[in-house]
Formats: C-alpha cells, structure tokens, sequence
C-alpha cells in the first residue's frame, strides 16, 4: 500500500462528495428523519426472558412462588444469584433482562403485608421487556400459595431498572444509531465504489499501478469519518431532545461504534463486488437492511423471537451493535463486559472482506 | 469468389532474442474468444518503436479487445504478448508504470476539474509534489488547457476532453501509449491538432499504437494493420499496402455515375464500387481486360464514359481487406 495513491484517493472521494449534494444532503438528513421517525416504540407480549432468581428466605413458601411464576413462562430463571451484586453483574452484562428478588423476611411480609413481599427487579432500557414484566405484578400471590386462605392479597413490586419514567426514546435512540449507521454506510460505500466500475472510470485506473487495496481503502476512509460525525449528531439529538441518557464512557460508545461502522463498510465493499451497476448495488444493500432492522432487536426484543430468527440474527452485525450500545449508553457497560459481541463485529469484519479481497480482479473479464 | 485479400507486402518480422529492444510489442497467435464470439483471431502483430503503428478496423473488428490484452487488461484465451520486454500477462503489474492507456470512453472525473484530475492521476503514477506540479503545468499550456484549468472535467467541450485524457496518459511519461479511437468524439481540426502531438511524442522516442477508422489518420500512421472480424487481413506502410493491392482502381467520369453504377453492377471481377462526386470508383483484377470489359459493359448500356486507371488510396486497400463475403457464401461455409 502507497501512501501517496492513498491519501490521493482519499482527496479525490471527498472532493467528490463534497460536489455530489444529494449524497451530502443524506448524511445529514436521514439520522434526523430516522430520530424523528421512530418517536414511538412497538409492543409485543413477550415470553420467556432471561431472568435470575435471588432467593434470600429459602423456605418452602418461597420456592413455591419461583415455580409459580415459573410456570407463567414470561421470565425464564436461567440463573440463580447469590447477592445482589451478582444480579447487578448479570444484569449489566445483557446476560438477563430481569431478576425476581425474595426478601429474607418474606414469610413475615406475607401475613404483615406491610411492604411487598416480592421484588421483580426489570430491565427497563428495552420498552417490551419491561411491559411484559409489570404483567407479572398482577399475579394473585396469596392463591398462589395458599387458595383457602383469608388473607388480603399481598403484592409484587416491580423495580424498574435503568428506564424508571418508563419513556420509549431511551430505547429507541441508541438503536437507532445502527439504523443509521447500517443505511448509509453499506449504501454509499457499495455505491461509491460501484460508481467507479459503472462510468468507466474503473478501466484508465486498473492500467495504472493502483492496487485494488489502496482504492477500497482509500474510498471507504472517508466514509468512517462521516459515520462517526453521525453517530454525534444522533446522540447530540437524542440527548437534547429525547433526554436519552450516556450513561457509559463516551470513549465505550465511539470505540463501539467504530467498529461497526467499519463493519457496515465490509458489507459494502463485498456487496460492491456482487453488484454491476449502481442501482444493482442499491438493490443489494436493501435486502440486506430488512433483516437487520426487524431481527437485531431494535424492533422486536431478540429474546422473544424464534429460535432460528435468533441464530440468523447473531450473524447480523447490528444485533451486535445493538447490544454494544444499549449496554453502554443505557446499563453503563463497558466494553469489557460486552466483549462476545466485540468478537462477533470483528469475525464478520475479517469475513467480508475476505471473500471481498478473493474476488476483487484487477482486470475487466 | 469474394473472400477477403489479406494484405501482408512485407510479412511482419518474428521476434528474436536480439529484437527485443528494437519492437515495443510483439504478439503471436493473439486470440481471444467470449463465448462462442471469436473476438480477436490469431493475430500476429510487430510494433517498433518510436513509431505510429495504427489500428484500422470496423466497429467489432477487435481493435479493443486486442488493445485491452496488450495492456494487461483482460487475459487472452492463446497467444503470446511481450511489451516493452515485459511477458503478458504475468508481468502485468510492472508494465502499467510505463505505459499510458487511453480510453474510448471518457474515463476521467466528471466531477473533478481539470486539474484535480491531473494532480489525481499524478499521485496514483508516484509523482511527487514538485514534480507535479511542474508537469501539470506543462501538459495544461502543451494541450492548450490552462483556461479550463478549474473548469468541471464532465463541463469540457469533446477536444478538450480528448486533450485532457491525453495529458492523463502521457503525464508519468511512459514509454509506450494506447489510444483506443482516440478522436471519435472530435471535430477535424481538433483531430489534426490531435495528431500533430502524437507526432511530437514518438519525435521524443514515445511508440504509440492507435486505434482508429478514420482513413485520413490511418493514413499518417508509419505503419499500419487493419483487423475484420478479429483477424489481421492487412499489415504494413500505408505506401506498402496501396501498392500490393490485388488488382487495380479504375476512375469513371461519366454525365451519370449512378446509372453508370446499376450497369455495372453483376459484372465478373468488381470488387467493390464507390461514388465519388460525379464519378465511380471501381476496385476489380488486374489488367487491361478488365478496363475494355467495362468500358464495354458501359457502352451496351448506352453510358458515355471514359475509363481510366487510377492510383489505389488507403480506403480501396481497406475495402478489399474488409469486404464481407456475400450471404450465399457466408452461409454455405457455415
């Protein structure tokens, strides 16, 4: 790789951009449209979350109330904590969306009912998860464990985590950073560098020394700086307008999102290879966004979906980025806690292009 | 009977291991199929350097594609290529620093001016900052450019354009030059212009080869080859291949050239006929049978005409060369 041919691409891409209007009008305007968009968030009855148990009394009553909701199939208790800090963990990993916390005192609760006898601890970053657990809240207790019994109704608490007004942009805009990111970025790259091949420019460059590397690299680069530029504009947006909080480090969420970003341009450069022509290109990059946008769980909650949705959906690398950085940006993760979806970004990296780097030929047949 | 004559007065000499500095390409047995489309056909081709070697051909004849494997640019399906010493296509790659393509299409930046692209197409050929501008400068005054210099390449009048690929091509000062039909968007003047700096740059030891089917160019060429159907029927001087034409060039001047044309029409041995101005040019076999047999063939038809040899022009070589073979025939060997 030369560095003189590369910055000169890279000089020649921008002064490009900067003359194409459209283009530069679309960076800027789809996060704006796309942030005031998606103001509302979709609903959907949802079963079998993740969950922890934290069970303080360890009698039989209260293991009795486990297999009773247990048998509600909404919370499924993959893990069974010790402390507190163990569900904190749990919780800020993604591992589980909520927990069920039994006080040692429950019993006492119970026939006192002078403060909620259970606590069912939420995820309250994800709208659907968290309505899906207030539905538990309703649950007879007292029937539950005792039907003949002449005790009034004890109730469940719910604690909502991370979300406590319950407001649906909290979720929302820091998915809708993927959104944005995966539109532009695998269009304008798959195009830009289909454009190239489309106007003949293609032909007077391969018989000149350009490496097909430098001239990837050279016409993606640009693209990296204006997908971090935004990523700023949405998260600016979403924290003005919305009060979308940052929670986790500001260095978590660009790191994060860099590597998407570069992601996003991998599935571009190895769409531009299948593409002939510009709109083939554009054709390409939309099949590709519908996937992405319904199974990465911005839309749809990933735990609610179907076994086959889900394994589709850890090959998507914005159901990677998504839980980057709703992880980051609402449950204050850091990058160390999510680093199975890091390795996930960069396999898909190192896959794309690869097979785009196999078919690139410098020659026309 | 009207198979095509192929032209070779002095046959191409084959390359030694004491030539290769003399030729700047040689090619042998040069094919290259797509499909079941033959596009270029065992093509034997000689290029010395320092000389305009032109391309004479019809539309499809495999004057691009002949071009495009000599660069390195699609892979022939036989033969063998060396330019510039270089064996192609493996040593591809080394080649392209020292050549200059020039497309048939417009390949530049529309979008960028004129001199961003020159700046562009220096960086891409290693040209450093001082060197480029001072080559940039050059090639702007040289190609008369150095009013368009902030001007939109895709803004550019055709010559300017042609003017501007050229000074692309020629910018990192490469030995050799490939012009595919330079000058097909471009008015006369422009194309002598054109032409007179291809001069210039094989006057400073530059080969060129180029494609083109303009007879007037073909004609300037120091040696020339005309393809058909993606084979050489042709090869040689301009002179060389109007004297070895098979057969002679007759000049009618009679009142009426067209019906002079319909009477003359299912003679034996005419290969060809033209109209020039008030007069009919007939390409047909040698000798002075030939001439008494149509001016005979003219008198029946009641034509006062007087017939007379005429020396062959490039245009009756490429005639004789290219003549399709009639339908009946064509069909019959298929």
């Amino acid at each position: 790789m030369n560095l003189r041919r590369l910055a000169a691409i890279v000089v020649k891409e921008l002064r490009q951009l900067r003359r194409d209007k459209l283009t530069f009008a679309m960076i800027v305007g789809i996060p704006i449209m796309q942030l005031l968009l998606f103001g509302y968030a979709i609903n959907l009855d949802i079963r079998h979350l993740p969950a922890a148990v934290l069970d303080q009394a360890h009698t039989a009553q209260s293991r009795r109330i486990v297999t009773a909701i247990a048998q509600t199939q909404v919370l499924d208790f993959a893990y069974r904590a010790r402390t507190p800090q163990d569900l904190d963990a749990l919780l800020r990993k993604g591992q589980i969306s909520s927990a069920l916390v039994i006080p040692p005192d429950f019993e006492r609760r119970l026939v006192e009912h002078d403060r909620p006898p259970l606590q069912i601890v939420v995820d309250g970053s994800d709208q659907t998860v968290q309505q899906a657990v207030r539905q538990l809240a309703a649950l007879p207790l007292r029937t539950l464990l005792d039907p003949d019994s002449s005790v009034p109704p004890a109730n469940v608490e719910i604690v909502n985590f991370y979300n406590p007004g319950r407001r649906a942009p909290v979720n929302t805009v820091p998915g809708l950073v993927g959104v944005i990111l995966t539109m532009t970025m695998v269009l304008f790259t798959a195009m830009a560098l289909v454009r190239e091949r489309e106007r003949g420019n293609l032909e007077f460059l391969i018989a000149t020394p350009v490496s097909p590397t430098e001239l990837t690299v050279g016409k993606v680069l640009p693209f990296v700086g204006i997908g971090l530029v935004q990523v700023s504009l949405v998260l600016l947006l979403g924290v003005a307008v919305f009060a979308v909080p940052i929670r986790g480090s500001l260095f978590d969420v660009y790191a994060a999102s860099l590597v998407f970003i570069v992601a996003s341009l991998a599935l571009g450069v190895f769409l531009s290879t299948l593409a002939k022509s510009q709109f083939q290109a554009m054709q390409l990059a939309f099949f590709t966004f519908l996937p992405q946008i319904l199974l990465s769980g911005f839309m749809f909650p990933y735990d609610g979906m179907p076994r086959p949705a889900q394994w589709l959906a850890e090959v998507l690398p914005m159901t990677h980025f998504m839980r980057l950085i709703r992880g980051i940006l609402l449950r204050a993760a850091t990058l160390a806690d999510l680093w199975p979806s890091l390795v996930a970004l960069g396999a898909f990296i190192v896959a794309m292009l690869g097979i785009a780097i196999a078919r690139t030929r410098k020659r026309l047949d | 009977m009207a198979q095509p004559i192929p032209i070779h007065p002095s046959p191409p000499p084959l390359a030694g291991a004491g030539e290769k500095h003399d030729n700047a390409i040689v090619a042998r047995g040069l094919t290259r199929t797509f499909g079941k489309l033959v596009a270029v056909d065992h093509v034997d081709l000689t290029v010395a350097r320092a000389q305009v070697y032109g391309f004479l051909g019809p539309n499809g004849s495999g004057k691009s594609t002949t071009i495009r494997m000599l660069c390195g640019l699609l892979l022939p399906t036989a033969g063998q290529i060396e330019v510039l010493g270089y064996a192609i296509p493996q040593q591809a790659e080394a080649l392209k620093r020292r050549i200059g393509y020039m497309t048939q299409k417009f390949s530049l930046y529309d979008d960028l001016t004129v001199r961003e692209n020159l700046e562009f197409v220096a960086a891409v050929h290693e040209l450093d900052r001082a060197r480029t501008r001072t080559r940039v400068g050059e090639l702007l005054e040289r190609y008369w450019l150095g009013e368009q210099r902030e001007q939109l390449a895709g803004t550019l009048s055709g010559g300017q354009k042609q003017r501007l690929a050229l000074a692309a091509a020629v910018l990192h000062e490469p030995e050799l030059l490939l012009l595919d039909e330079p000058t097909s968007a471009v008015d006369p003047q422009s194309r002598r212009d054109f032409w007179d700096s291809l001069f210039a740059l094989t006057d400073a030891g530059t080969t060129i080869l180029v494609s083109t089917h303009y007879m007037d160019e073909a004609e300037r060429c120091h040696r020339l080859a005309i393809l058909d159907r993606g084979r050489l029927v042709a090869d040689g001087t301009p002179h060389e291949l109007e004297g070895a034409l098979p057969g002679q060039v007759l000049l009618i001047d009679c009142a009426n050239a067209r019906a002079a044309q319909n009477a003359l029409a299912d003679l034996p041995g005419i290969s060809a006929m033209a109209q020039i101005g008030a007069s009919l040019r007939v390409l047909g076999a040698v000798g002075a049978e030939f001439r008494d047999t149509v001016a005979a063939r003219l008198r029946a038809a009641g034509i006062t005409a007087q017939v007379a040899a005429t020396q062959p022009n490039l245009e009756d070589v490429f005639v004789a060369a290219t003549r399709q073979a009639p339908k009946p025939a064509a069909k019959a060997r298929a």
